[in-house]
């Protein structure tokens, strides 16, 4: 019976570390790195309306996000983030980027289409066509054309009869796509971009820029960071070193003091990491630099929960009781002590969550997980291991959870 | 030794010393920050920061006469291991055609593969954050008291409150003093010590609460033997924490990455700041709200008696 209860702790101390040491490697793999571990790019826009007077909606806001989607997935840059945020701002990133310029360039810019007069001057632009309109179409002999329709099909037609014998310049930004003659006013709305010898490759290109162009709000930069890959990874590495070297050594600290609880309490906290970065790559939680912070302070917060207990198991033991009732009226007074500290510590991260933004998120976000696992693994787990080992009678003397023989009173 | 607990110390004897102390530190605190103000660092100020790894160790001189030559007169400072490491925090927000004019002569000149991470914040977002955050402890502390409120009483909560919100001021405090820069994880490090501190409080004031259910306290003695029973009863555990906390915290603070240092360095600030309002502000606090509300019924009692 005795021997059964070291006998199933060990057992459960094994199958625990094995599945750890196993399945580790592949879930360490996947763990989502933001950007400052991982090099990349990042920029906060604030979006303004093109028309004075002009409303910033939700539903343009997003529009526009997805616009900017858009536009990056044309550049092939996988997993980018685009974050609506507040009522008026997106923010961008895109991970292991490491020449932004190219990308920053095409998302802030005004892809604007105008047809111009022969002088120059803007008869249409961006907003005189509808979003998204533009298609793919052949014309007479059978070439490639851009079609986009207006929102105003009297305004072309009274634009087209005044060039009625010149030519309309088609722009997008500076550069001239196409210099149609126009031979008579062209009723209906509908507008044919014809580009010479062009092959459908182009035209389909023209046609995605130019519904990525009808943007309907203005971007801003307010915020960049750029961080290249090799100084990311460094963060990375330097930040989990010391934070692994701190945890053992507290690790060890926790087992000469409190013997076997501290020992449990080791197991535990290993567990507790284990389970952390499970559920971070489960939620798809992205680690931060913040985020790894928080990570190893969870480990802090963790110990402490396995010092009450154990702290409480030694008033307990002092008392002159025996280890199993040592044991149970330690964990039972710690319990609603434990609980107090972490709900208070999660308010505080709550508050953090809803009020900071990006990084602090993030931040927040681990706290929160690493309190909610201390929890589960420093009140449920470590319990049920030190009552294996208490139960097995073979950890039974005051010195094994750091009692000093002289220092229990007789009952 | 009612309690069977050896009270080395008497903390609420002393609490006058204490608050002394503490007013003192928050008067230094108010006054530094008046007078010199915060440094505040990218995240709440706008400008530009540009940090580089380098290929090859970097003389601080040779960084200088780079910025020199593009026009600028910002002093880098040049670190890490192998001196390959370059900070600069410019003043203005820096387009990104001349911050690639800075990273191509950084480039040429400290080998191809340098790498770089570049910060632009605008002023108004900057504002915005340092609003947020005083928003951000304020909910976090008015929450924090609400729930101390409902599991153990007004007094409990109102000390804890004014402890920790002390150890939050004690760390911002203590940057303006030392004039260090606050940048955006400072924001999650001053609020990780609300967090943590509370932790501390919580853990005596339910040693308190438990002691008091066992032996009602009739005088102001026997409440100052609580008190001080409460304290050294859990003087082991408080005192465990913090030291297991300080080594995970001092080792990312030496060994961490560069822009994870002065985070690591508030978190350590926030600990010892926050294990000594624990015992030395809110718990007196407590024994001196306790003491008044004890004095009013014994002075009622006495004329019917």
């Amino acid at each position: 019976m005795v021997k059964k209860r070291l006998l199933a702790f060990v057992t459960v101390v094994v199958v625990l570390f094995v599945t750890m040491i196993w399945t580790s490697p592949s879930i360490l793999k996947s763990v989502k790195l933001g950007l400052d571990l991982k090099g990349g790019f990042e920029v906060l826009y604030e979006a303004s309306p093109f028309d004075e007077g002009g409303e910033v909606t939700p539903e343009s806001l997003k529009q526009t996000a997805k616009a900017l989607l858009k536009r990056i997935d044309q550049t092939g840059v996988t997993e980018p983030e685009i974050l609506p945020e507040g009522t008026n701002r997106i923010r961008v990133r895109m991970p292991g980027v490491e020449d932004e310029d190219e990308i920053r360039d095409l998302l802030s810019k005004p892809i604007n289409l105008t047809f111009r007069a022969p002088d120059g001057t803007v008869m249409l632009d961006g907003r005189d066509f509808k979003e998204n309109s533009a298609g793919v179409a052949y014309d007479n002999f059978n070439r490639p054309i851009v079609t986009i329709e207006l929102k105003d099909g009297d305004k072309f037609y009274q634009v087209t009869s005044q060039l009625v014998g010149q030519y309309l310049g088609i722009y997008l930004d500076d550069e001239e796509i196409s210099r149609p003659n126009v031979d008579y006013p062209i009723p209906g709305g509908s507008a044919q971009i014809t580009l010479g010898d062009k092959d459908r490759a182009y035209a389909e290109y023209l046609r995605d820029l130019i519904n990525m162009g009808s943007l309907p709000l203005k971007l801003t930069e307010k915020y960049t960071q750029s961080v290249g890959a090799t100084l990311g990874m460094n963060s990375l590495k330097d930040t989990v070193t010391a934070g692994v070297i701190g945890s053992l050594i507290v690790l060890l600290f926790m087992v000469i003091v409190f013997r076997v609880p501290g020992f449990v309490a080791g197991i535990s906290i290993i567990t507790y990491a284990w389970i952390l970065i499970l559920v971070h790559v489960w939620l798809k939680a992205t680690l931060t630099l913040p985020g790894i912070a928080a990570f190893v302070l969870g480990v802090g917060m963790a110990v402490d929960a396995n010092i009450i207990t154990a702290e409480r198991i030694k008033e307990e033991i002092r008392s002159g009781k025996s280890m199993l009732s040592s044991l149970k009226a330690g964990s039972k007074s710690s319990f609603r002590t434990i609980m107090d500290a972490n709900i208070t510590s999660i308010i505080a991260c709550a508050a953090l969550y809803v009020i900071g933004d990006g990084a602090i998120k993030g931040f927040a976000l681990t706290m929160i997980f690493s309190i909610v696992v201390s929890v589960l693994t420093n009140i449920y787990l470590s319990r049920f291991l030190l009552s294996m080992l208490v139960s097995s009678n073979m950890f039974n003397k005051p010195k094994h959870y750091g009692v000093k023989e002289e220092q229990v009173r007789a009952l | 030794m009612r309690y069977n607990t050896n009270i080395r110390y008497d903390f609420v004897g002393n609490r006058k010393k204490f608050y002394t102390f503490s007013t003192i530190l928050v008067v230094v605190g108010i006054l530094s920050l008046l007078i010199f103000r915060m440094n505040l660092g990218i995240d709440f100020k706008a400008g530009t920061t540009l940090d580089a790894a380098t290929a090859n160790s970097v003389q601080q001189q040779e960084v200088i006469e780079i910025l020199k030559k593009l026009d600028y007169s910002e002093t880098p400072t040049v670190g890490g291991s192998n001196n390959d490491r370059i900070s600069i925090r410019f003043g203005e927000e820096l387009s990104t055609e001349k911050i690639r004019e800075i990273q191509n002569e950084f480039k040429a000149a400290f080998g191809e593969e340098s790498s770089f991470e570049v910060n632009v914040v605008s002023a108004d977002m900057a504002r915005e954050l340092a609003v947020k955050t005083i928003w951000a402890i304020v909910a976090a502390s008015v929450l924090i008291m609400l729930y101390v409120m409902i599991r153990f009483e007004w007094r409990f909560a109102v000390s804890a409150n004014i402890a920790i919100l002390y150890d939050c001021f004690v760390v911002v405090a203590m940057f303006s003093i030392f004039h260090l820069e606050v940048d955006l994880p400072f924001i999650a490090a001053v609020l990780t010590t609300l967090g943590y501190s509370i932790n501390d409080k919580i853990v005596i004031f339910d040693r308190i609460r438990e002691n008091l259910r066992f032996n009602p306290a009739k005088n102001e003695k026997q409440l100052t033997e609580i008190v001080n029973a409460s304290i050294w009863q859990t003087m082991a555990r408080n005192l465990y924490t913090v030291l297991t906390v300080m080594i995970v915290t001092v080792f990312i603070f030496l060994f961490g990455s560069e822009s994870i240092r002065l985070f690591s360095l508030a978190i350590l600030i926030g600990l010892i700041s926050g294990a000594y309002s624990t015992l030395c502000i809110a718990s007196p606090i407590w024994f001196d709200f306790k003491k008044k509300e004890k004095k009013k019924p014994a002075a009622a009692k006495q004329p019917t008696a």
